[in-house]
């Protein structure tokens, strides 16, 4: 119990390095965050988002733009999401929305491309043209059930 | 002998009921007092700081023995550009809660039970018990807070640590191109299964450590023997105990 | 052995049976110590002297029987009603006891951090007049390692006293101290009986010191303790008593210029010798 100002400061130290280390695992290889500029929201439904989750990316060609914020199902059981971008850019109305994955077995992230029209999105409209996730699984299902190559 | 290991199933039930009890009493006294800062402060410094040499060093070596043998098998494939996710996710997901667990039980683990039961072998915690002071608020619970603070930090350095190690022997030694090996982890280390899941790990071993070693030193006999055997104890049981429950931790985490 | 008079007790054994293991340590003891008053329990190494201190710390609870310490039978208490009997209690280990983590002042200051709120300053000053009553100023920032035996029984005893606790347990307060301390330290607690009318009592082999401080006398023997004024005691012919002060004899007479003639006659009496 004797006060001790070195050790306090060592420990100060040692908690400090522990605490920033754990940091840097979650904020720069855990991708905790989308840091970049938010607040504009977006709805977007999809039949299938595969494992899409919350937290995901949201890119416009390859460039991290935000992030979903949710997923649930709406009334008539499809997968509803709600995307969290940049407010700084413009999207109009023809901006489409795709599940994609990063490589063969990878992470899903949406993919946002935008349209040509001259009428632009609101904070909280819906994107109309969606295109779901391309599941591996049901991809080789399917190639093995047209093939007639599925056992007994 | 069956009758034997029917006595000593039962014992090991008794066990577990008094370390919940002494748990408890741990969390009562950590909850109902203004928190002894200093002592945790010399309880961190005791368990944390001293254990850094050791966990550090592991950690350099474990991650550079992991680039090593993970670039052997993965070069057969063509694949030595996962060798980045094949070091991060070991780590992170396995090895560096585990190990620094295993290495701070028997670091600070040990050293805790053995000094816990050198007070009851020379009569200190009667003493502080006689000034109406309980040993478990006074002495116990800032060490096992101590511990479970210190484990998640130690994890951390340990990890980052064997990240650096894995990163230099496949870079420096093994040729691999350090962007790759960066992007490969970046991109296959996803915080809420790997790095929550890792420092869950880490915090749930440093609770089951600081309790198991503080009342294997409180349960001790007063004797030199009993020393000894509190802090053999701590050893065996701690990290059998960290083993299983991780064993059980990855089922809960999924893989 | 009956009681001449019936002091009031302030701490009282009745029927106390205790056994570890196979060993009956307490069998059926039954004393009382007077309040105010300095009573010394004599009796031979393993007779039970410092498990008689630790049941009325309430340390150690006995088998049957009941330990009765300031008007409370403390026999049933949960630990924290054994605190508030605590608070009253004062106690001085055989081993001294120090916590080895920290210096001698902390140690003897612990109390007074854990239960006022005095100033820091106060404190001090308080633990600087304790040590210095039991001549251990300028060793306040010392660990406990660093002291000898004696030295940490006395600062034991500054912390024994800290708190002006209304009963003192002093367990062998004598034991390896130098003649000039031994003084000091008798000094002391006879000091402390009389200016704060502490009921004292104390576990010793040393005679001498024993003998001029005691109001009482206990002997424990054979698992009982023979208990009363120390003039009635010394007359007795009780052969356990005789036995003991027979082998405390040589320094016993030394101090006191007592014949222990009659004592060794007594001890030959062969009728004398069979049940010891
Ligand atoms: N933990 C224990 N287990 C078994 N027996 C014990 C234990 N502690 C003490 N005893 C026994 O209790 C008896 C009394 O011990 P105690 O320490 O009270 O003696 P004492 O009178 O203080 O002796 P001394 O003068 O040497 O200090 C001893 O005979 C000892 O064998
Ligand atoms: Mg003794």
């Amino acid at each position: 119990m004797k006060r001790s100002p070195l050790r306090d400061l060592i420990v100060g130290i040692f908690v400090l390095c522990g605490l920033v280390s754990i940091g840097y695992l979650s904020i720069e290889l855990g991708g905790l965050y989308y840091s970049g500029p938010a607040g504009f929201k977006l709805i977007a439904t999809f039949d299938e988002v595969g494992d899409l989750k919350p937290r995901s990316a949201v890119v416009i060609a390859g460039v991290r733009v935000g992030q979903v914020v949710s997923i649930e199902l709406d009334d008539i059981l499809r997968a509803r999401c709600e995307l969290d971008v940049d407010p700084n850019l413009e999207l109009d109305v023809e901006t489409s929305a795709a599940i994609k994955t990063a490589g063969l077995l990878g992470e899903k992230f949406i993919a946002l491309e935008p349209g040509g029209s001259d009428e632009m999105l609101e904070s909280g409209d819906e994107i109309d043209r969606t295109v779901s996730a391309l599941s591996i699984e049901s991809l080789v299902g399917k190639f093995v059930n047209d093939t007639g190559l599925e056992g007994d | 002998m069956i009758e034997n290991m029917g006595y000593r199933s039962l014992v090991v039930l008794e066990h577990l009921g008094k370390i919940a009890q002494f748990a408890l009493r741990i969390v009562v006294c950590l909850l109902g007092r203004p928190y002894r800062i200093r002592r945790i402060v010399a309880d961190v410094y005791d368990a944390g700081v001293l254990s850094l040499p050791v966990v550090c060093l592991s950690g350099v070596v474990v991650g550079g023995t992991l680039s090593l043998l993970g670039y052997t098998t993965l070069v057969r494939f063509g694949a030595e550009e996962a060798l980045g996710a094949l070091v991060g996710l070991s780590v992170i997901r396995e090895l560096g809660p585990v190990l620094t667990a295993l290495l701070v039980t028997g670091r600070a683990g040990s050293a805790i039970a053995a000094e816990i039961a050198t007070m009851v072998t020379t009569e200190q915690l009667d003493g502080l018990r006689m000034m109406s002071v309980d040993p478990v608020d006074f002495v116990v619970s800032p060490k096992a807070l101590a511990l479970l603070i210190v484990m998640p930090l130690l994890a951390g350095l340990f990890i980052v640590f064997a990240l650096m190690g894995g990163y230099g022997v496949a870079v420096g030694l093994l040729g691999v191109d350090g962007g790759s090996f960066m992007a490969s982890m970046e991109g296959s280390v996803k915080f809420w299964n790997d790095v929550i899941g890792s420092f869950s790990k880490a915090i749930t071993f440093g609770a089951l450590t600081g309790l198991i070693a503080t009342y294997r030193g409180y349960i001790s006999e007063p004797t030199a023997a009993g020393v000894s055997a509190a802090t053999t104890g701590t050893v065996v049981v701690g990290s059998v105990a960290i083993l299983i429950c991780d064993f059980f931790l990855n089922g809960f985490w999924g893989v | 052995m009956s009681e001449p008079e019936e002091p009031e007790f302030r701490i009282a054994f009745d029927g106390v049976s205790l056994k570890r293991g196979e060993r009956v340590i307490f069998d059926g003891l039954s004393c009382g110590f007077p309040r105010g008053r300095v009573s010394v329990v004599l009796g031979g190494s393993g007779a039970g002297k410092s498990t008689l201190i630790r049941m009325i710390g309430g340390l150690q609870r006995p088998d049957s029987g009941s330990v009765r310490v300031a008007e409370q039978d403390i026999t049933g208490f949960s630990e924290r009603e054994l605190f508030k009997v605590r608070d009253r209690i004062g106690m001085l280990f055989q081993g001294g006891a120090l916590l080895d983590s920290m210096t001698v002042a902390e140690n003897v200051a612990l109390p007074l951090r854990e239960h006022t709120r005095l100033a820091e300053m106060d404190i001090e000053s308080e633990v600087d007049r304790r040590l210095v009553a039991v001549g251990l100023s300028d060793t306040g920032h010392l660990y406990p390692r660093e002291l000898s035996g004696g030295m940490s029984r006395r600062a034991a005893l500054a912390r024994a006293i800290v708190m002006d606790p209304e009963i003192l347990l002093v367990d062998e307060p004598f034991s390896g101290l130098d003649p000039i301390n031994v003084r000091r330290i008798e000094a002391l607690l006879v000091d402390l009986n009389r200016h704060l009318d502490l009921t004292l009592i104390v576990t010793s082999h040393h005679m001498a010191s024993s003998l001029r401080m005691a109001d009482r006398l206990v002997f424990m023997v054979d698992g009982i303790a023979i208990a009363g004024p120390p003039d009635d005691l010394l007359k007795s012919a009780d052969e356990r008593i005789v036995e003991f002060l027979i082998a405390e004899s040589d320094s016993f007479a030394e101090h006191h210029e007592l014949d222990v003639t009659p004592l060794m006659d007594r001890r030959t009496t062969p009728d004398r010798r069979k049940n010891s």
